[in-house]
């Protein structure tokens, strides 16, 4: 037995596991890895890498629909807000789409100060959760190059 | 292989702006064994079909002049985003349906925002399910029963064409009078040449044992 393909294994488990705990990832996370066979073993990245491009546009566009206090285009902010609610609930990342519930709410009653609070934090949110998932790819590729396979990991 | 008219895989054509979500119901069909085209707008949808929004979409005869004309392609359903720029899932639904060449195609409406109105609205055009986003692979399982019944018409109506193809021959000589004249006016006239290739072949047959033995009897007269 390959006791280092092993402790990586199991740090992979842990790590993982962890973002679940934290509320970082969600079912739909697991959901997209099922999806994962050996014919698309980069399937999750490249979603993933996809998702976040969409985060850093949208979140840039909204910012300037933002900017003017008397000349909000809040239409656009809303529209903004749907695209990365839906993306970032078909990913599984949980913390992004809980904000971008309560960034909906505060466009719906054209609140700009609510608006800017949101964006801030999805912004916070988005990259928070962009540098957990490049660690755990990383760790599944140390796995991979061991000689290992990636673990199954039950959520509960 | 080309592009395959009668597969055993169900083709599926997936209809969204988002490049994001394309790549999710791509991938979510492709585990589900389907064959699938991925469009990013309603109008390339129709386009794929061969049914351009300018042709008489009521009539399957029309000619297409796009050399993308795509009308050997089978396609077993079509599943697309309710919420898109310019035409919508709903738009498609409607386009589809008042075809006569793709109405029995069964239409999909996904959408990431649950409206009661709107979910009635598009099962009252005519579409087979409505997906909530994100959408599961067990929702696609719901699709299996949809793309059969289309498969299997398609097929039965193949196999009704070719059966066909068979049978008028026979029906039309069962019609037609064929006479069975007495050797020498049979041998004389010309007559009965013009009849169809098919039917000269069935009258061939019905008067083979008469016709053609007659010669010989007449040639050989003693032996038996």
């Amino acid at each position: 037995m390959n006791t280092v393909v092993a402790q990586l294994q199991r740090q992979f488990q842990d790590y993982i596991v962890s973002l679940y705990q934290q509320g970082f990832l969600d079912n739909q996370f697991t959901e997209l890895r099922n999806l994962q066979d050996e014919g698309t073993p980069d399937f999750v990245s490249e979603v993933v890498s996809l998702f976040f491009d969409d985060c850093a546009k949208l979140i840039n566009n909204m910012s300037r629909s933002l900017e003017q206090p008397e000349n909000v285009d809040f239409k656009q902010v809303d529209s903004g807000v749907h695209q990365l609610k839906g993306s970032s609930s078909s990913v599984g990342a949980r913390r992004v789409k809980n904000v971008c519930i309560s960034f909906k709410e505060c466009c719906d009653v054209h609140n700009r100060e609510g608006c800017l609070r949101c964006l801030q934090q999805v912004d916070y949110e988005y990259k928070m959760l962009k540098t957990k998932l490049e660690d755990l790819f990383k760790l599944e590729q140390r796995i991979l190059q061991a000689g290992g396979t990636i673990p199954q990991v039950d959520i509960k | 292989m080309g592009i395959v008219t009668e597969s055993s895989q169900f083709h599926v054509l997936a209809v969204d702006d988002s490049l994001f979500d394309r790549k999710m119901i791509e991938r979510l069909l492709q585990k589900s064994s389907c064959q699938v085209t991925t469009v990013d707008s309603g109008s390339k949808a129709l386009e794929f079909l061969g049914l351009r929004e300018s042709d008489d979409i009521n009539d399957p005869n029309a000619p297409s002049t796009s050399p993308q004309t795509h009308q050997e392609v089978e396609i077993n359903l079509i599943i697309t985003d309710y919420c898109m720029p310019g035409m919508t899932g709903y738009d498609l639904l409607k386009k589809v349906k008042e075809s006569a060449a793709f109405k029995s195609i069964p239409v999909v409406i996904m959408s990431s925002e649950n409206v009661p109105a709107r979910i009635s609205r598009c099962l009252e055009e005519g579409a087979e399910e409505f997906f909530l986003k994100p959408v599961k692979l067990a929702d696609l399982t719901k699709l299996k029963p949809h793309m059969m019944k289309t498969k299997l018409k398609k097929e039965s109506e193949k196999l009704a064409k070719e059966e066909n193809a068979l049978l008028i021959p026979v029906i039309e000589e069962d019609s037609s009078v064929i006479e069975i004249l007495p050797l020498s006016q049979e041998l004389e006239s010309e007559q009965h040449e013009p009849m169809l290739s098919s039917n000269k072949r069935k009258a061939m047959e019905e008067v083979i044992s008469t016709d053609r033995s007659r010669p010989k009897y007449n040639d050989i007269t003693t032996s038996v």
